[in-house]
């Protein structure tokens, strides 16, 4: 059983890395600390992507045609790079570990993605700061309740 | 048609890339020019010309089929494609129309809500984040889906914390509808991660004819199936995964919620319309437990919870909110019906809903305009001095409980229809119990508008002070449209019908 574990290491990193983040985004109650478990759940994601962007036996699809011309001669190449269901069966397979770019390109989109995210939390964390004083969740419940009981601010 | 040939054949041909790409680029210009009446016309140029667009589209594809636009000249797969079809255009329609109205009135509200040196930031989010659903809407690749989810999303965030110069609890609230959206996209990402390692492929089309090569693919492919329906059902505020939506409809900027009301969950309900039907396909096993047990049972138990929490609200913000919950679970019902009736009915629903809830939203941000008031307790006599947007309050309010000659009636019946063609009868029951609690959180409001008396300010009874013309005009060309939809006035009912028969269509007919 263990030895599952061992050999596939890395999705056991992407899941600890995964299931850590998203605990941490909702036990705790600090704001800042819950924008970190974010990154964190975030994070486990580029590395499912990066792991799977590794292929067996691939090949870099290299298009030697301008585009528009006849794909249909390239197909083999394209789904071997993809790691798509006839990689294996492709003649020109070799027998390296190739990084198909793909993946690596995606999540180069969602590394973007995750930093405009923590951006726009850390600035709403700040104003938040200014605002109420506080950026602990509870006190900021509590404010808010005083504040719908009361109808008046602080 | 000869509406078509009035379009220019560029316009339709680029039309898909067009609609993402203008507000896009005038989105990043919007942000950096000087005054906020150039930003308000920018953006309403720019909405009008995606609407007109749009509705180009939409006329094409009745008239010609479906479209591929393929960028750059990549084909599909390996390139990225566009698709307008039968269920994307009245979406996209929908999105642009929707857009122009919230633009429309935004030119009184911004006045009120928005602090002067925030104005064109405010208005280059906006386009911003219309740019991602409108790409959300028209993208045949599924990573592009991300991409274009979050673009949206982080300009919505945005948005919803400029309500803070009005109530501060907008921040709290655009915070937490940033965690939760973030876990929704990243979600979804996970999925999309999962079917690529079964496919190999990233474009919808080709991603699903592999899979129905492979009979629906091995537990990869499931639990991607799992991870995106968990993080569109997080976007779209599936219960019991709402939670941020009643904070952030509710103190978001008026015109803010309008916009989010009728577009962002409908963007989203529309990619679980793509995905459980055209990408996977009911005849697969996994799909199908999912929409018989897990959709229409959160749906069903969302209709009768968030109706009844709507009940017990006393800001009427929050009570539409919560109505807006229990509205998805209509959607979510017709979806899991999976016969052509019942998909058709929920997305008709879909349609008829963002025109409903858009036009309420336009009268609640009125009220707040003139008087600053959001719970039902001030709502008295509300009748006297705002008689016209109360009276365009009442109608779509009327819509939305689903009283005949409305088109909350017309889909609503589709529904029951559907559902009873299926002998479901307990959905029937549900429907018309959750009906009858609409009655109940929308009399309140009407009650205490039309038979309480207005308020006292320093001795002095309040007089009559109507909403400008620019927040009228679009909140009764939506209540009017709401009952010539309900009552086929010009033929616009049996338009809606059309259209989502051949979305129903169209869905049922790839792959099945």
């Amino acid at each position: 059983m263990f030895s599952v574990v061992f050999e596939q290491y890395n999705y056991a990193v992407v899941i600890i890395l995964m299931m850590t983040g998203l605990y941490v985004v909702f036990a705790s109650r600090n704001l800042i600390k819950k924008l970190v478990g974010l990154s964190i759940f975030q994070t486990s994601v580029f590395l499912l992507y990066i792991t799977i962007g590794k292929v067996a036996g691939g090949q870099p699809p290299i298009i030697v045609d301008s585009h528009g011309g006849d794909h249909a001669s390239l197909e083999p190449v394209l789904v071997a790079a993809a790691g798509g269901k006839d990689a294996a069966g492709y003649a020109g397979a070799s027998d390296v570990l190739y990084s198909n770019p793909l993946p690596h390109v995606l999540i180069l989109t969602a590394i973007v993605v995750g930093v405009a995210t923590l951006a726009i939390g850390l600035s709403l964390v700040v104003r938040i700061r200014e605002v109420y004083g506080t950026i602990e969740e509870d006190g900021i419940n509590a404010l808010d309740y005083r504040y719908n009981l009361e109808g008046t601010e602080d | 048609m000869d509406i078509l040939s009035l379009f220019p054949a560029w316009l339709l041909e680029q039309g898909p890339a067009f609609v993402i790409v203008l507000p896009l680029l005038m989105g990043a210009i919007t942000a950096i020019l000087p005054s906020r009446t150039s930003a308000w016309w920018v953006s309403l140029i720019v909405t009008l010309l995606c609407t007109v667009t749009a509705f180009g589209l939409l006329l094409q594809v009745y008239s010609e089929g479906t479209s591929v636009y393929t960028m750059g000249g990549w084909d599909p797969p390996h390139g990225i494609s566009l698709v307008i079809d039968a269920l994307s255009a009245p979406v996209l329609f929908l999105i642009a129309a929707m857009a122009v109205v919230t633009i429309i009135y935004a030119m009184p509200a911004t006045i009120a809500e928005i602090e002067p040196k925030k104005r064109a930031p405010f208005y280059a989010a906006f386009l911003l984040c219309f740019a991602g659903l409108m790409g959300m809407v028209v993208t045949g690749d599924a990573f592009n889906v991300f991409v274009f989810l979050e673009v949206s999303s982080i300009s919505t965030y945005a948005l919803v914390a400029m309500g803070a110069a009005r109530d501060r609890r907008a921040l709290a609230a655009a915070y937490n509808y940033l965690i939760l959206g973030s876990i929704g996209a990243t979600f979804f990402v996970i999925g999309l991660g999962f079917m690529f390692m079964e496919t190999g492929t990233l474009n919808m089309a080709d991603m699903s004819n592999i899979l129905a090569d492979l009979d629906g693919g091995s537990r990869v492919a499931k639990v991607g199936f799992g991870f995106i329906i968990i993080g569109l059902g997080l976007k779209l505020a599936m219960f019991p995964l709402h939670t941020w939506l009643p904070g952030a409809y509710a103190y978001a900027p008026t015109k803010v919620t309008v916009f989010l009301a009728s577009t962002a969950t409908k963007a989203a309900l529309y990619l679980l319309f793509r995905f459980t039907f055209t990408v996977f396909d009911p005849s697969f096993d996994y799909v199908m437990i999912v929409l018989k047990y897990l959709l229409i049972g959160v749906g069903v138990v969302g209709m009768i919870f968030a109706s009844l929490q709507a009940i017990f609200q006393t800001d009427a913000r929050r009570i539409l909110a919560y109505s807006s919950v229990a509205q998805v679970g209509y959607m979510l019902l017709g979806l899991g019906l999976a016969t052509a009736a019942g998909i058709a009915a929920g997305y008709l629903h879909l349609l008829n809903h963002a025109i409903i809830k858009g036009g309420l939203f336009l009268a609640m941000g009125a009220f707040w305009y003139r008087f600053g008031i959001t719970r039902v307790d001030d709502f008295n006599g509300l009748s006297k001095t705002m008689p016209w947007t109360m009276g365009a309050f009442m109608i779509s309010g009327l819509s939305l409980i689903g009283v005949p000659f409305t088109a909350g009636f017309v889909s609503k019946v589709n529904l029951t229809v559907a559902a009873a063609d299926k002998g479901w009868w307990w959905a029937v029951a549900v429907i018309v119990v959750t009906s009858v609690l609409a009655i109940i959180y929308i009399g309140r409001i009407l009650l205490a508008a039309y038979f309480g008396s207005p308020p006292q300010i320093d001795g002095e009874v309040a007089e009559r002070n109507e909403a400008p013309l620019m927040m009228l005009v679009p909140m009764w060309a939506l209540a009017l449209l709401s009952i010539a939809i309900g009552s086929n006035v010009f033929g616009l009912g049996d338009d809606f019908v059309m259209a989502s028969e051949r979305a129903a269509a169209l869905l049922l007919g790839s792959g099945g």
